[in-house]
């Protein structure tokens, strides 16, 4: 793969964040993103996996430097962002952008819909009045929210869910950035219009060939749309590759058990006992040194103390888990 | 009949709104055995929750119609008035999990206590009786018997969930209603909070109402499964049969948005959203979105037994029968 093809290149990227007890106690980390490495390439997407507290938000955002890195570095389109100072990243907000798992919170009551799709352009001073409205209408068209001129002018508490996530994506493409990160984008609706709103991303992502972190804690929707999977436990990507792969042969004891706890419809299900390690999550403030997951690992030896490093397992294929060194 | 448990005859249960009457369960008719498990699926809004309020009797103030029969053990219950159904029924012999309980325990009062509560309210034990009960009951969900002098904000979430679990079984009922008991939890939690579950129903034969709009997770405790739409049961059926082949357009279309992780299959989406259940339109309330509709679906199906406790509102099998 040529190194141009490379769109984002994340670097040993840390995101701590400073904790006091009183005000001269003593100064503690959690420690949210702890070393993660990854590149993304251009039009290709990812699914950034892991269990609520796991670090997946957090990175997600410092990477949009709406949080600022700790540590490591941000490579975009091969300029080096970890640092620019806001009034130097403009560029960068129109080229990134970001939708919320909550289209309810995250679209403002009190404008229209056009308004609402129309702000960031005016934000980036692109085109007037009426090229405007033809970029907003051909938005609301590439969402389906059709007739888009009855939509255009409705405000979102006239809107389904469904129909507020769409305007949501709207937002997020009117200024055809070239990476998107979705995080959780579908988990606030119900069943069946998720697999409607993630099949319309996987599309408008092919079309436009846009890249795409989608944040999910859903690993049984990722096949169909991603083509790159991460696990991420505890601030760190425990195993990353392809989601064929991936699937069909986990490596990392962390990632088995997430697979193994998750149903298929099946009514042999109801008969047998998963099998799934007990325990919770450590905590992220001062983790112990060495793997994080070995307090729960039937697999944890004496070595676990140590970090243990990300081995490349097969091509593309990293295990970050001391059974494979 | 002493072998089912439970019979629900034409419950109705509507709610009055400044919008209208709300039809949230309309004629809804199930039997369940001792010890089976009863999944109710369907998407948000199509009245599972209400079915589980109506049983329960735990009902809002704007009640339009509650009507129907309900048969525990034999009795119809409907018939009791609150208070002897409070005294009766209500936590005694059926009892609820409710959707999201585990972030309204009360944070000031210690979890022990929380789950000593309705002995004391239901069984009228002193407090020293009540909480050895409850160690009892904390010792059953696998939560080791120290933390009864714990406040809930010392617990995980998955432990939580645990302690809600305990407080519903505390007076032994013989049903419990589950509304999405694992929600808010993550998958290994929710995977273990299903493996707890499994091994109650072994180890005291419980007889389960499990709601969940979650198909992958329903066949982790489900004997049979109900499909509601728009307030109604569409179809009825064994797990075997729902799982591998349903027969309403709805349930296979339901399992055709199912996203699996070890089988390739291609997702569907249903289109369009579902009636508003004010003034449901005459006839099959799925008709609009249904690729197999035809005229005769402007009309109500009737339900259609296909087989030995398989049922089916569609037309679609007139002639099969």
């Amino acid at each position: 793969m040529s190194e141009d093809n490379v769109l984002l290149k994340v670097v040993k990227l840390r995101k701590w964040f400073e904790m006091r007890k009183g005000l001269f106690g003593e100064v503690m980390y959690l420690k949210a993103v702890d070393g993660v490495t990854f590149d993304l390439n251009k039009g290709e997407a990812i699914s950034l996996v892991g269990e609520s507290g796991s670090g997946k938000t957090t990175l997600g955002k410092t990477i949009l430097r709406l949080r600022e890195p700790t540590d490591g570095k941000i490579i975009f389109k091969g300029k080096d962002i970890t640092h620019l100072p806001n009034d130097k990243l403009f560029w960068y907000r129109r080229e990134a952008s970001l939708i919320q798992q909550d289209p309810f919170g995250a679209l403002p009551a009190h404008f229209t819909i056009s308004k609402i799709i129309e702000e960031p352009l005016i934000i980036h001073k692109m085109g007037d009045k009426e090229e405007r409205r033809e970029r907003v209408y051909k938005a609301l068209e590439e969402v389906r929210l059709t007739p888009v001129e009855d939509f255009a002018s409705k405000y979102p508490h006239m809107l389904s869910g469904g129909q507020m996530q769409r305007v949501a994506i709207a937002r997020a493409l009117v200024l055809r950035p070239s990476l998107v990160i979705a995080d959780e984008p579908v988990s606030m609706l119900d069943a069946s219009v998720r697999i409607e709103i993630l099949t319309l991303l996987r599309e408008l992502q092919d079309r436009l060939k846009i890249s795409f972190i989608y944040i999910t804690h859903d690993l049984a929707t990722t096949r169909y749309f991603s083509e790159w999977i991460f696990i991420m436990y505890a601030g760190h990507i425990v195993e990353r590759g392809l989601t064929k792969e991936i699937l069909r042969n986990p490596l990392h004891p962390y990632t088995k058990a997430l697979l193994s706890a998750i149903p298929d419809p099946d009514p042999e299900n109801r008969k047998k006992f998963r099998d799934v390690p007990p325990g919770e999550p450590p905590s992220l403030i001062n983790p112990p040194p060495g793997c994080r997951f070995a307090p729960r690992c039937p697999f944890a030896m004496d070595k676990c103390k140590e970090e243990p490093p990300e081995i490349e397992v097969s091509p593309k294929h990293f295990v970050k888990c001391w059974l494979y060194a | 009949m002493s072998d089912n448990i439970l019979e629900v005859k034409n419950l109705k249960l509507y709610y009055e709104t400044r919008k209208g009457i709300v039809k949230a369960v309309d004629n809804v008719s199930f039997t369940l055995k001792r010890g089976e498990t009863l999944a109710i699926v369907g998407e948000s809004g199509c009245g599972k929750s209400s079915m589980a309020k109506a049983i329960i009797r735990l009902l809002p103030r704007n009640v339009h119609t509650y009507s129907g029969e309900v048969f525990f053990d034999g009795k119809d219950i409907m018939k009791y008035d609150d208070n002897r159904f409070r005294r009766e029924v209500r936590w005694r012999k059926i009892s609820m999990v409710f959707q999201g309980a585990q972030n309204s325990l009360n944070p000031v009062l210690k979890v022990g206590f929380q789950i000593a509560e309705p002995l004391m309210i239901h069984e009228g034990l002193k407090k020293e009786e009540a909480i050895k009960r409850a160690r009892e009951a904390l010792k059953l969900v696998g939560i080791h018997e120290a933390f009864i002098d714990r406040y809930p904000f010392e617990l995980s979430g998955g432990m939580k969930q645990r302690v809600v679990i305990a407080m519903a079984l505390v007076t032994r009922p013989e049903i419990l209603i589950l509304d999405e008991p694992t929600s808010a939890l993550d998958v290994i939690t929710q995977a273990n909070i299903m493996n707890l579950l499994k091994r109650l129903k072994k180890e005291f034969n419980f007889t389960y109402i499990f709601i969940t709009h979650d198909i992958a997770l329903s066949s982790e405790l489900a004997d049979k499964v109900a499909v509601m739409y728009a307030g109604e049961i569409v179809e009825l059926a064994s797990a075997e049969v729902f799982y591998g082949e349903p027969n309403h357009p709805y349930s296979r279309k339901l399992m055709a948005s199912v996203p699996t992780l070890r089988t390739d299959k291609k997702l569907e989406f249903i289109p369009g959203a579902p009636p508003s259940l004010i003034n449901p339109p005459p006839g099959c309330r799925f008709a609009p979105r249904c690729p197999f509709a035809m005229d005769k679906c402007k009309e109500e199906p009737p339900v259609y037994n296909l087989d030995e406790g398989h049922f089916v509102k569609c037309w679609l099998f007139e002639e099969k029968r």
